[in-house]
């Protein structure tokens, strides 16, 4: 589905990435482990075309995405979910919805208003209102629902569980199944590693920039010292 | 009463044509993020075409003159499409100030062909058919024509609301003005919607200059006149905003319209005073949001580098050289050379605030001028010789960046470097009215160096020891904790702050710094020419600036040495020429497109490239990467 090799990325002096390479399957869930700083982030912009100075390649169904625009990437059915919430603050929830549209796709499920409005309750409450007025776990679903308005095949979810409540963390979890359970591929980056574990099938470890761990969860959990160099605080 | 009225009226008139054009700008800074000079050549444009097509048109009556009038506003759009398409679109990752001085070079290029077209004399339009007479209301003549522009004013305003809350583009565009890169990601084009949302100001610009020619005489100066009061319009309302633009201009007009009959010389500054009080009281204008302020992303700058100690050798060379001149060339040589000098410093002085400071200054003629006015008043009228003037000189400019320095460092991005246009533009308006002590338009003549510097060569000595001693007094700051401290603000005014650096202090010493050494550059400049006229106050001076300090190149302190030193030598030959101000364009462009990390970039890719060629094996990038930031 998703193939990334040997990829290296900078901000301007700065290099992120060093030859990360990581593959995602057709509907599978592969989360992507790491510290504060590691380069999950980056490693998802890149992907997504958002970050201007990489090498490498990344391949969405065997065609080079490397160096094309992110709406071409968009298109092609990678559909992205940014950390810390990127709503648009001054339109409301329908607007911020609608920004997301993209034509139905022939193979990938189709997301209407009503099929996403039973997925997340709280956003047919609060269609009128403006992203800024929503709660933080309200903005963190429209971000996704905006994201799957686009009718993608691959998801791409940077941090799903940071910064929100608890019983929002779990609704989170119900919602990657149901993305799953679609069809979809999903690629989540995470801290957290007990959501990681609940929700996907594998994991990588990244650290520095570089891939240091890739397996199950059941071969890392029997190597208690790679989670506790890669992902202790 | 009916007197009052009729006040009234006419600043609602001047406040629709404000609002045209100005919502056209707010448009496009809101989606492409770019301060659009090239604005003001739009309107203007609109302006001469609609009096071609309205005076070919006329025996069409009412339907020539409007037809006219919205093809020309629909052809305005055209070009402003051409613009952003073949200049524009290259040039949408690069600092504000590449795309500033672009758009200034459009300015330019337009302004010139203009002038080929349609000739330096001013053109009367014909007035609108049908609403050429004026009305009475309560005993006051109104034109008719000033009623029909304050209904269209708010019409227009309707119909851009209208397509922002019900069309999906609209949708979009609004989208993009929060976080466009948000935009491209969910799928969106974004050289289409960039372009587009260009078109719809463009088009906006067109119609506001189109509209005005039953009002005013078509002129050459339409472009850089209106596009002060544009900017502060934008800036009031908020950048962006077009309701808070419609706003805006509503306040500036009919202020404006009542203060004149108070105090007639106030319509100059009144805008910029208005623009800064709101500032001071809500940064990011009336309806403007947070975020709002931010130019385009751009990617970090990579850290500055100390001199090696060839470069050291190199620079004092430099300056031996520079000492020896007067052994073997002529008085205008050296004429030339302190020119050259003074740019220098004056460029070196900006560079510290933007390069080094990261905030970006469109008003540093002001410190300029005030170091030039305040000798020449202090020789004019306390009779005081050149040392003393040069000593209470750049006090009197660090004083005045000092006062104005306090409210911009309030502000960040483009509402600050609004803020310094405004305190500019205050500076000059105070200047040109103010006739009883500057003289206003006449300036100030009779400025002239003391006895011992009264030769060309004695004066450049002193001008080569007080600029070198300027930019090398620049150069140690930027070097120093102070200098550490400022680059830290400037890649992160939050990290900073964390850390315990009281960040808008240094950034108001930083502003000062540089202003007291602007002040210097203009008390040599007034001695070297015996005069000071505001000139060296107005737009096109701070401009000059911020062009030496592209062409030589932003990320690099070596830049606006160089940059200043080709500035100069190009002027002084290129204002010779007929067309002098097409070509000066077309070089900016030249250099933004060809050589966007300016002059000292391309020597050193230069110099890189070669030393690979005759050391083969050593790293290109490495080296590239090197002298780039020396």
């Amino acid at each position: 589905m998703l193939e990334v090799r040997e990829l290296n990325s900078q901000y301007g002096g700065a290099k992120i990435l060093h030859g990360v390479t990581m593959t995602l399957g057709a509907n599978e869930v592969v989360a992507l482990l790491g510290r504060n700083g590691a380069g999950k982030s980056t490693t998802m912009k890149s992907i997504m075309g958002m970050v201007r100075q990489k090498s490498g390649s990344v391949l969405y169904e065997g065609a080079e995405m490397l160096g094309r625009p992110s709406h071409v990437i968009c298109r092609a059915g990678v559909g992205y979910v940014p950390e810390e919430r990127r709503i648009f603050k001054e339109l409301t929830v329908e607007e911020n919805l609608s920004v997301g549209k993209r034509e139905k796709r022939a193979d990938a499920p189709e997301w209407t208003l009503d099929h996403l409005y039973t997925l997340f309750p709280n956003l047919k409450e609060r269609r009128r209102n403006l992203g800024k007025h929503l709660s933080g776990g309200e903005q963190q679903m429209l971000t996704i629902a905006r994201t799957l308005m686009g009718n993608p095949k691959v998801v791409l979810l940077d941090e799903p569980s940071e910064g929100i409540a608890p019983v929002i963390v779990e609704q989170m979890a119900h919602v990657i199944a149901e993305l799953k359970r679609e069809g979809l591929s999903v690629l989540i980056s995470e801290q957290n590693l007990h959501f990681a574990r609940l929700v996907s099938d594998r994991a990588y470890i990244i650290e520095k920039g570089q891939m240091r761990y890739e397996g199950t969860f059941a071969e890392l959990d029997a190597q208690p010292e790679v989670s506790a160099k890669y992902l202790a605080v | 009463m009916g007197f009052y009225l009729a006040q009234l009226l006419t600043g609602l008139a001047n406040a629709s044509s404000l609002f045209l054009i100005a919502c056209g700008l707010s448009i496009i800074f809101g989606v492409t993020r770019i301060v659009n000079f090239a604005h003001g050549s739009f309107y203007m444009l609109g302006a001469y075409l609609s009096y071609t097509l309205v005076t070919h048109l006329s025996a069409l009556g009412a339907l020539g003159f409007w037809g006219g009038v919205l093809v020309s506003a629909l052809l305005v759009g055209v070009i402003g499409l051409l613009v952003e398409v073949l200049i524009l679109r290259r040039i949408y990752r690069a600092p504000e100030l590449f795309q500033l001085v672009a758009t200034f070079g459009i300015l330019l290029i337009i302004e010139d062909a203009a002038l080929a077209i349609w000739g330096a004399q001013d053109l009367l339009g014909p007035r609108a058919p049908g609403l050429s007479k004026a009305v009475r209301i309560l005993g006051e003549p109104i034109p008719q024509y000033d009623l029909a522009l304050i209904v269209i004013g708010p019409v227009v305003l309707g119909l851009i609301w209208l397509i922002f809350h019900r069309t999906r583009w609209g949708v979009l565009v609004r989208a993009a003005t929060q976080d466009r890169e948000m935009v491209g990601a969910l799928g969106v084009n974004q050289a289409l919607l960039f372009s587009s949302a260009f078109f719809l100001g463009s088009v906006m610009a067109g119609l506001g200059g189109a509209l005005q020619i039953p009002r005013e005489a078509v002129n050459l100066n339409m472009d850089l006149s209106v596009i002060g009061d544009a900017f502060v319009v934008v800036v009031i309302g908020g950048m962006g905003s077009v309701t808070g633009a419609f706003i805006a201009a509503v306040l500036i007009s009919v202020l404006n319209a009542f203060a004149v009959l108070v105090f007639p010389q106030i319509s100059l500054v009144l805008p910029f005073i208005v623009m800064a009080l709101v500032l001071v009281v809500r940064p990011y204008g009336l309806l403007g949001k947070p975020g709002s302020e931010k130019g385009a992303p751009a990617d970090p700058e990579a850290p500055l580098r100390p001199l090696n100690p060839a470069g050291r050798l190199a620079m004092g060379a430099v300056v031996v050289i520079l000492a020896l001149v007067p052994l073997v060339s002529a008085d205008f040589t050296m004429i030339l050379l302190v020119d050259v000098l003074i740019a220098v410093l004056f460029a070196a002085s900006l560079h510290f605030i933007m390069g080094t400071g990261g905030m970006i200054s469109f008003g540093h003629a002001a410190y300029f001028g005030v170091g030039a006015y305040a000798a020449a008043l202090v020789v004019k009228w306390l009779g005081l010789s050149m040392v003393p003037a040069m000593i209470v000189a750049p006090v009197a400019s660090g004083l005045a960046a000092l006062v104005f320095g306090w409210f911009c460092v309030r502000l960040s991005g483009v509402y600050l470097g609004m803020l310094t246009l405004a305190a500019a533009q205050i500076v000059w308006g105070v200047t040109f009215q103010w006739q009883d002590v500057t003289g206003g338009d006449d300036g100030i003549i009779g400025v002239w160096p003391a006895k011992w510097a009264s030769s060309e060569t004695a004066y450049f000595y002193l001008a080569l020891v007080l600029c070198a001693g300027g930019v090398w007094l620049l150069r140690r700051a930027a070097h120093a904790p102070f200098g550490y401290m400022l680059r830290g603000i400037r890649d992160s005014e939050i990290r900073a702050e964390a850390i315990g650096v009281d960040t808008r202090f240094h950034q108001w010493m930083a502003f000062t710094f540089a202003g007291t050494l602007a002040g210097l550059a203009g008390v040599v400049s007034a001695f070297a020419k015996g005069s000071v006229f505001p000139d060296v106050l107005n737009i096109s001076s701070s401009i000059d600036a911020l062009i030496m300090v592209l062409l030589g190149g932003i990320h690099t302190l070596l830049g606006p040495l160089l940059g200043a030193s080709v500035f100069v030598l190009i002027e002084s030959w290129v204002t010779r020429l007929e067309y002098w101000r097409f070509i000066f364009g077309l070089i900016i462009l030249g250099v933004v497109l060809i050589a966007p990390d300016g002059l000292a970039g391309a020597l050193s890719r230069l110099l890189a490239f070669l030393k690979a060629r005759i050391r083969p094996g050593t790293d290109t990038k490495k080296e590239a990467l090197h002298g780039q930031r020396s």
